[in-house]
């Protein structure tokens, strides 16, 4: 069976976000797999772990630079990896027609997806992905296990949690608490130099960007800022009462 | 037609469906605001989506008694093309935001994910979103004959009421079989109000110190303001609160009238759950915690110490 992993290269959250002439700024940023995707890659090499004869592929859809990303998850243990280059940025459901053709070539049986992207917020490409391919899905993902060609696990729903099933082929997209994604060890990053990244050019998908990005801008929100000394906690208390009753006029 | 989807639990519309009415309004776009109910017994959904649409279609189908994503995308789909939908809304719920790249996929559509705010351009949509753990706030165009949004929950304002209430028709379905099975089920309980529907939200991070200093400080202080209460990822991981209740990038994003952050450093994880708070009240006991630059008051001192008494405070001065 083979697993296909998405991967993203986002910038590191704790960077700060910079826009010039209406776009997002990257240059000189650091820029990390996103945390979701590495979610998607340790579940796939856990199961992989657990029944011999799973292979799992990592694939990203972005520039050049995301070979980077590739290594990353090639050595944190995937077996080889595809990156379909693409320069201008690509809304989720264009990307979702590249994610489905990728897993129709490679007969893959199971696709994961980030549950919520780092740098766009968007939680659509595993959905649409599904949806091209004529799969289920399974969203928000925290828990999940392999027994045959069935999924069992448990995600969010609106108001909740629900444990489910689900056959394969299906996709599924991760979130916090589905594992610990390992860090990769030494030996594994110079193995990783040695797999295979297969590169392909975005024209052979015939994708066309469903949005157009026109423009982007730092959210800044004036905050007062007006600070409050706590070392006597009944004054302050007071002062802060005070501030929410009487001047934001917030509680009566 | 501009199709809205209908979001209801228990009987009611959530209030994400009059915001839904309020933004199809004020897009001005061809055809009747034309709701969509979709559910089994829903009669009294239908009745109080009437009061807000130009007419409401209505599919009360048993196999509709449970949210599913591939049999919610085919109901919208199927719909959207026999009216021949231009614009289809969709609340940014939690089951929103996942079924509705099946449906854009489904009409070859475009998604523009949690709007912010929606104008007409000519034909093409426009609306902003927020990106980068909503640190940025961006401008999208969607162009095509139908067009698929999720509207961010608490950006537009409730639609009122008609004057006198829409026609009601009933629809017909063809529905897929469900795939992913759903073996047990956990409802997020509180007797609070909920945390995206709350006017003030109390939050708690590892600075209240323990699982009974959140009780006693963080439930405490909400209790006496009839707030909902939130939490950190960092509590949330540690075992001390349900996931439920965790704000930020990997649980809810908030905007209420008031968020009153205890004893949280301010991680830009968190922020992005909570940045767009109308007003931010951090109480912490480092002054150089990220939280209190997001702040409009910001306490430096013990938490311990300052929520008893504000507290005290609150409860006997009336609030």
């Amino acid at each position: 069976m083979r697993i296909l992993t998405v991967i993203r290269q986002v910038l590191n959250a704790e960077e700060s976000v910079r826009v010039k002439d209406g776009a997002i700024d990257l240059s000189g940023s650091k820029l990390v797999v996103d945390t979701m995707d590495e979610y998607g890659v340790e579940q796939a090499l856990r199961m992989r772990e657990a029944a011999p004869g799973i292979e799992v592929v990592a694939l990203a859809v972005g520039p050049l630079r995301c070979e980077e990303a590739l290594r990353s998850a090639l050595a944190m243990g995937a077996d080889r990896a595809i990156l379909v280059e693409a320069d201008g940025p690509l809304d989720a459901i264009a990307i979702s027609g590249v994610v489905a053709q990728v897993a129709r070539a490679e007969n893959a049986e199971l696709i994961f997806c980030g549950g919520q992207q780092a740098d766009w917020d968007s939680h659509a490409l595993g959905a649409a992905t599904a949806e091209r391919l004529g799969w289920p899905q399974s969203t928000w993902t925290n828990a999940l296990s392999l027994e045959g060609t069935q999924l069992t696990g448990k995600h969010d729903v609106d108001n909740g949690s629900e444990s489910f099933s689900v056959p394969l082929p299906a996709v599924v997209t991760t979130q916090q608490g589905l594992n610990d994604p390992r860090y990769p060890t030494l030996p594994n990053i110079m193995k990783a130099r040695r797999k295979e990244i297969r590169r392909e050019s975005l024209e052979a998908f015939a994708v066309k960007p469903r949005l157009k990005f026109l423009d982007a801008e730092v959210q800044v929100r004036p905050r007062l800022r007006t600070t409050i000394d706590g070392s006597n906690a009944p004054a302050a208390a007071a002062q802060l009462a005070d501030l929410l009753r009487n001047r934001a006029r917030v509680i009566p | 037609m501009i199709l809205v989807v209908a979001d209801h639990a228990e009987g009611k519309l959530s209030r994400s469906t009059f915001e839904l009415t309020s933004a199809a309004h004020q897009l001005k776009r061809e055809g009747p605001v034309t709701i969509l109910v979709l559910g089994n017994r829903v009669a009294d959904v239908a009745n109080a989506a009437a009061a807000l649409g130009d007419q409401v279609l209505v599919a009360d189908n048993p196999a509709l008694s449970e949210y599913d994503p591939e049999v919610w995308a085919a109901a919208v789909a199927q719909i959207a093309g026999e009216g021949e939908a231009h614009t289809i809304l969709i609340a940014g719920s939690r089951s929103g935001r996942e079924y509705s790249p099946r449906v854009a996929v489904k009409l070859d559509a475009p998604l523009v994910e949690d709007a912010i705010s929606l104008r007409d351009a000519g034909g093409a949509i426009q609306a902003e979103h927020y990106t980068h753990l909503a640190r940025v706030t961006e401008r999208v165009e969607a162009e095509g004959p139908v067009v698929v949004v999720t509207v961010k929950p608490g950006s537009f304002p409730a639609a009122q009421p008609n004057a006198s209430p829409a026609e009601q028709y009933d629809v017909e379905l063809m529905l897929p079989q469900r795939r992913l099975i759903v073996t047990g089920k956990i409802r997020e309980k509180t007797d609070r109000v909920s945390l995206n529907e709350a006017e003030i939200v109390v939050s708690g991070g590892r600075g209240v110190g323990s699982p009974e200093g959140f009780r006693q400080l963080v439930e405490g202080l909400a209790d006496q303001l009839g707030a909902a209460v939130g939490a950190t990822r960092a509590v949330v991981d540690a075992g001390w609160r349900p996931y439920s209740e965790q704000v930020g990038q990997t649980g809810k994003t908030v905007q209420p009238k008031v968020y009153i952050a205890l004893g949280i450093s301010g991680a830009v994880q968190h922020l992005s759950g909570m940045g767009k708070s109308k007003l931010i009240v951090a109480i912490n006991r480092d002054a150089d915690a990220p939280i209190f630059r997001e702040a409009d008051y910001a306490v430096v001192g013990d938490v311990k110490e300052i929520v008893p008494a504000l507290i005290r405070e609150l409860r006997n001065t009336g609030a």
